[in-house]
């Protein structure tokens, strides 16, 4: 498992334009592709050999999966900023401002008083 | 000798371009009080004429990324761009160049050296939404040179509160020995209580009410005992997991020295509890009437705000 490597494609999908639309479009098959161009290189030139998802972490990954991202200690600036970035303006037009933001925060509201997942890696 | 002649430490809100521009029927309710806020609290820095900002902040993961993220880090060039896209996307924040203070930057880093703070250091920084957010608010025309200092609020582990403190007050140290005829102004900023990504976020207030009203009264005082009581990482997280950028907040106490500040206003928002504070070092009579002139629009105090017993603003 690999708690940065998560915190990778959320970093890299989220600065990219790019990225964001193939991300939503077809999040499995954009994190193949994003494994193979971006995640598995330390720069242009250099691989980084040793990183991979486990299947928890793809698939968290392809369902956009906030509850388990949090629950793992994924960096929640990350996640936060890219799935507000894919999906709240549909969720505004459909059911409000901060709809979405409001949901995600009802889902977790069975951590409300506990310690939470430490984002420390 | 430099003359220090303002510090800043403010909430920063990344919506409050976006929240004060939109004119439509979505506009929201606290729109006009947040921007008359924001606008007197302006007036307390263009009263004290800087000719140079010092400016604190932290990456939050726009530049900067767990391969190799800086504890503390300095900009050192003549331009900074700011901005970037996925600030754009999601807070409506325009792309702007900066000046830079080579001289100062240079000053500041071997000092901080000296004074036994190893700083990283960029030559091609690029600036995001900590420090164009109080641009936007205290300087829009954005006309003066800075000089970034950056931060980790961010990604564990992280300093003490209380190197926070120490490094604020060496800063002060190298501004009073900095030989220039130069004003300055320090502005950073940070947060009370906030939560991302967790349960307590987006709600009708920030997410923990009575640690924002003691920690509005900690640094109005210049109380630095009961912060470094009262205030670790724990204790922050227990507030709101992103708690920590309250931690830039004690830095700029720290360069304001143990004294009470000279200007205190605040703005309960949904999310977050918003506060502008104003320390003058080197307070004249024509800075005391300016923060009075704000304060009449505001409705800011003239110095320190205590905390009720439970907690809430008095």
């Amino acid at each position: 498992m690999s708690k940065y490597y998560v915190n990778k494609f959320l970093y890299s999908i989220d600065r990219d334009p790019e990225w964001v639309a193939r991300y939503k479009d077809d999040p499995a098959g954009t994190i193949d592709a994003w494994e193979k161009e971006c995640g598995t290189w330390l720069n242009s030139a250099e691989k980084t050999t040793w990183l991979s998802f486990t299947a928890e972490e793809r698939h968290a990954l392809e369902t956009y999966d906030y509850e388990w991202l949090f629950a793992y200690g994924a960096h929640f600036f990350l996640y936060l900023t890219l799935f507000i970035g894919l999906f709240d303006e549909d969720w505004a037009r459909e059911q409000g401002p901060l709809s979405y933001q409001r949901e995600w925060a009802r889902r977790l509201e069975p951590w409300t008083h506990k310690d939470y997942p430490s984002v420390a890696l | 000798m430099a003359d220090l002649t303002a510090v800043l430490a403010s909430t920063h809100h990344p919506f409050y371009l976006k929240a004060t521009t939109d004119h439509s029927e979505q506009r929201m309710p606290h729109a006009d009080e947040w921007q008359r806020k924001v606008e007197a609290y302006r007036e307390t820095l263009t009263a004290a004429r800087p000719d140079v900002l010092i400016m604190v902040g932290a990456d939050h993961f726009h530049q900067f990324f767990l391969d190799n993220y800086p504890t503390f880090l300095i900009g050192k060039q003549e331009k900074y761009d700011a901005t970037f896209y996925n600030e754009e996307r999601e807070f409506g924040i325009p792309k702007y160049v900066l000046d830079g203070d080579m001289e100062l930057s240079n000053y500041m880093h071997q000092g901080l050296l000296d004074a036994g703070f190893d700083f990283s250091f960029s030559h091609e920084l690029k600036i995001d939404h900590s420090i164009i957010c109080p641009i936007i608010t205290v300087r829009p025309d954005a006309d003066l040179p800075i000089v970034p200092i950056y931060t980790n609020i961010f990604a564990p582990p992280m300093p003490s509160p209380k190197r926070f403190w120490d490094l604020g007050r060496a800063i002060r140290g190298i501004i009073d020995a900095y030989p220039s005829d130069k004003k300055i102004a320090a502005i950073g900023t940070g947060h009370l209580s906030l939560e991302l990504g967790g349960p307590r976020m987006f709600g009708d207030h920030g997410p923990d009410p009575e640690f924002d009203a003691r920690a509005i009264e900690w640094l109005s005082t210049g109380n630095i005992d009961s912060v470094l009581e009262n205030v670790t990482h724990e204790s922050m997280a227990s507030a709101g997991n992103a708690t920590h950028g309250f931690m830039d907040l004690i830095l700029m106490m720290g360069i304001a020295g143990p004294r009470e500040a000279d200007y205190v206003d605040q703005l309960d928002l949904f999310h977050t509890r918003e506060m502008f504070m104003t320390w003058y070092p080197n307070k004249t009579e024509a800075l005391a009437a300016a923060a009075a002139s704000a304060a009449e629009s505001s409705g800011a105090s003239l110095g320190p705000v205590y905390a009720a017993k439970d907690g809430v603003s008095a």
